[in-house]
């Protein structure tokens, strides 16, 4: 059975505008499902789903297994540190045995970009990408793209910047493609050591200041600084980074316009974010985390073939 | 090589290319005692010889590639000098010239001497040594090269390890001096291509891998050049991938310098587009470049500024590449596609005459690197390869001489079919 998505989620560059609605569309009544005092629909019973981390994850990690929990999925879990992958595995040879197992679904997180249409390539299970190496991101993306449409109506037009390290960041890359698809103007600004020197190719602004970028966007979506950079001699310090590049109230307060504030988590506070920034009354850090699990379960319903229109009277049963 | 007398040989009829000869006619090769004796137009048969009908295909100097990895000792799981030397003949090579970072490396007169002796066992294609500049490669200590060049060793080169050292690389060029040898410098600042999957560029930051910019390759060709200046010495520049890399040698050789340079098949065939869907036999070292990068390299290949064509034959173990992308080994087989994708790229196009791809394939190694073949005058060694540039074949990596598969040509329909390959006059290949 062909899904709407088609077998496998590997990223938001190769998803179309149409495809993308219909996931937010699909993720809007599963939203309701986790208000309800008993969290559980039908869909995915009988489905037998593989969390399979390579990475160490928490957020990711529990929102798709709540997903797929509220979906009525059978889920197993494995990290690497407690399987044969620790003891030289390859990842084919981890996919044939998958595969050999029966499995619906596989989720992985891995620290390799491509691991996941790697992995989708060579199994007949459908393949949801987690997170690979530096590549995508795709439902931190989806999920960051139905926090701006909740609080914009469209993503029509719309003005994003994305600020940080964009140069290692999976998140901003599937944040260009979905916004892109999706109609809205991206912007990237952070370091030049941390913005890749092709990046205008893939259709964004790169402004090389944050007081600029803060001057043209409606949402800023703050990307975690991982903090071996400085040891990669990318930045010379976590302090010159809050000053130079780290979002504000003293550099908000002298936008035109109120900013939406995202951060994909986890925060590292006082460094590219400053703590009333993100408990701050723009910020919708904690809704993005909220709409993560509706987004995902929306994906996995999706692949399993479930059709749109079904996600509602799915939701109501 | 092979003590045994051979019978007379004739190649009746061929497309004789001979650049060394400004040739290209037809004629008739006349072969006794494994050298050339003779050419000409309906020459009289010799008592007792073979005559072998040549009409409609090219009869030319078997080609040489300078740039091989033939894995043993050590990775015979990948190839073996046998069967490295089955995979060129096959391709048409009548000398490959064997990189030495083998397990242990080739730093010394005694695995110099194993390699040697391993090829002329093979009796295959003439296979030559090429030692270790340092040992160890560890890039610090300079090994014998006097030692090596007395077992045969024919060039030294750390490939697959950048010598970093200015300073190695300085009493390298000088110290080969005094055996008229090259030094094969594989070009690649290593801080600055660190960790690096694929060519840095716009494919690069849309698959996440981490790109290696082509002034990696760039900074140590123009240390390089300056280095020959200062030496006086021969410095081959591997591999070159770049077009700052072609500027940079023009330069070099407008000034006379001891500079010669080598591009493999893949990057004046392929661009680092071929990288997309994460395909581990599109990853090299040096990587897979732009567009403009491949025509500045088939452009330096027109115009001799890029003096020879080396496979850089790489064989991997079909598991080794069967992986993420991140973690599969650099490198491809070439030795049994190399002449096809000339014809394909090079030749085709026009950009080069069919007589100009024989002086890269095997004219210009013979000169530079001062080795047998490369010519079919008379008395010279009889190492000639006949093809049909027109036929076409199918790459079925199943059928590969090698122990290896890993190309990214397999299923393309090429053209040119090496018919017969023959080294010291005798028939090592027959299609």
């Amino acid at each position: 059975m062909t899904s709407l998505l088609g077998k496998d989620l590997v990223g938001l560059e190769r998803l179309t505008r149409e495809q993308i609605t219909a996931i937010l569309d699909t993720a809007e009544p599963f939203k309701e499902v986790s208000e309800r005092p008993i969290k559980k629909v039908p869909a995915l019973r009988g489905k037998t789903i593989v969390n399979l981390f390579f990475e160490a994850s928490t957020r990711t990690r529990i929102s798709f297994e709540f997903a797929e929990k509220r979906l009525s999925a059978d889920t197993v879990n494995v990290q690497s540190a407690g399987s044969s992958v620790s003891k030289g595995e390859t990842l084919v040879d981890t996919a044939r045995n998958l595969e050999a197992m029966r499995i619906d679904m596989v989720v992985i997180r891995h620290g390799a970009s491509g691991a996941a249409s790697f992995l989708g390539d060579r199994i007949r299970s459908n393949v949801i990408n987690a997170g690979d190496g530096k590549h995508e991101h795709p439902t931190q993306g989806l999920l960051d793209l139905l926090t701006l449409r909740d609080r914009f109506g469209s993503l029509e037009g719309l003005k994003v910047c994305i600020v940080g390290d964009v140069l290692h960041s999976r998140v901003a890359r599937s944040n260009i493609w979905g916004l892109r698809h999706m109609g809205a103007e991206v912007g990237v600004c952070g370091p030049a050591t941390l913005v890749p020197r092709d990046i205008e190719a893939l259709g964004v602004t790169v402004f090389r200041r944050v007081e600029e970028a803060i001057q043209w966007a409606d949402a800023l979506n703050v990307l975690r600084l991982q903090l071996e950079r400085m040891q990669g001699g990318f930045i010379p310090s976590l302090r010159e980074y809050n000053r130079v590049f780290g979002i504000t109230t003293e550099k908000l307060t002298r936008a035109p316009k109120d900013l939406l504030i995202l951060h994909p988590g986890p925060m590292n506070r006082g460094v590219e974010i400053d703590s009333d920034v993100a408990d701050g009354e723009h910020s919708v850090i904690l809704p993005q985390v909220t709409n993560g699990v509706a987004v995902r379960m929306a994906v996995l319903y999706l692949l399993a073939g479930g059709a749109p229109d079904w996600a509602t009277s799915g939701a109501d049963k | 090589m092979n003590k045994v007398q051979e019978r007379p040989l004739v190649l009746r009829g061929g497309r004789v290319i001979d650049p060394t000869q400004q040739l290209d006619d037809i004629r008739d090769v006349v072969i006794i005692d494994g050298v050339i004796d003779g050419i000409g137009q309906g020459q009289g048969t010799p008592d007792g010889a073979r005559v072998i009908d040549a009409t409609g295909h090219v009869v030319a100097p078997g080609l040489i590639d300078v740039h091989v990895h033939l894995r043993e000792p050590g990775q015979e799981d990948r190839e073996t000098i046998a069967t490295g030397a089955a995979s060129a003949v096959a391709g048409g090579f009548s000398s490959i010239c064997a990189m030495p970072n083998t397990d242990p490396v080739v730093d010394n007169q005694g695995t110099v001497g194993f390699v040697k002796s391993r090829g002329e066992a093979a009796g295959l294609a003439r296979v030559f040594p090429i030692g270790c500049i340092s040992l160890g490669q560890r890039g610090e200590q300079l090994a014998e090269f006097g030692e090596m060049v007395a077992a045969g060793a024919v060039a030294v080169s750390d490939d697959g390890h950048p010598v970093m050292s200015s300073h190695l690389m300085r009493t390298a060029l000088e110290y080969a001096r005094t055996f008229g040898i090259p030094v094969a410098d594989h070009c690649e600042d290593t801080p600055l291509a660190s960790g690096g999957a694929m060519h840095e560029g716009v494919v690069s930051l849309r698959l996440g891998l981490k790109g290696i910019p082509a002034a990696a390759e760039e900074i140590h060709v123009a240390r390089d050049c300056i280095l020959a200046d200062l030496t006086g010495g021969h410095v081959h520049l591997c591999h070159m991938s770049t077009r700052g890399s072609v500027s940079l040698i023009r330069r070099a050789k407008e000034l006379g310098l001891a500079v010669t340079a080598e591009a493999a098949p893949h990057h004046f065939s392929l661009t680092h587009e071929r990288c997309e869907g994460y395909d581990t036999n599109a990853k090299m070292n040096p990587p897979l470049r732009e567009a403009e990068d491949r025509d500045a390299i088939r452009a330096a290949l027109a115009d001799g500024t890029i003096d020879c064509i080396a496979t850089d034959h790489a064989p991997h173990h079909y598991d080794a590449k069967e992986r993420e992308f991140d973690d599969a080994p650099n490198g491809i087989i070439g030795l049994e596609t190399a002449l096809s994708l000339a014809l394909r790229e090079l030749v085709r196009p026009g950009l080069l005459s069919l007589s100009t791809l024989i002086e890269r394939m095997s004219c210009a190694p013979a000169r530079l690197w001062h080795l047998p073949g490369g010519s079919l005058r008379t008395g010279t060694v009889a190492d000639v390869v006949v093809f049909d540039p027109d036929a076409e074949w199918t790459v079925d990596p199943g059928r590969f001489r090698s122990k290896s598969r890993n190309t990214p040509w397999a299923g393309e329909v090429l053209p040119g079919r090496v018919l017969r390959t023959l080294v010291g006059g005798r028939i090592v290949f027959e299609a």
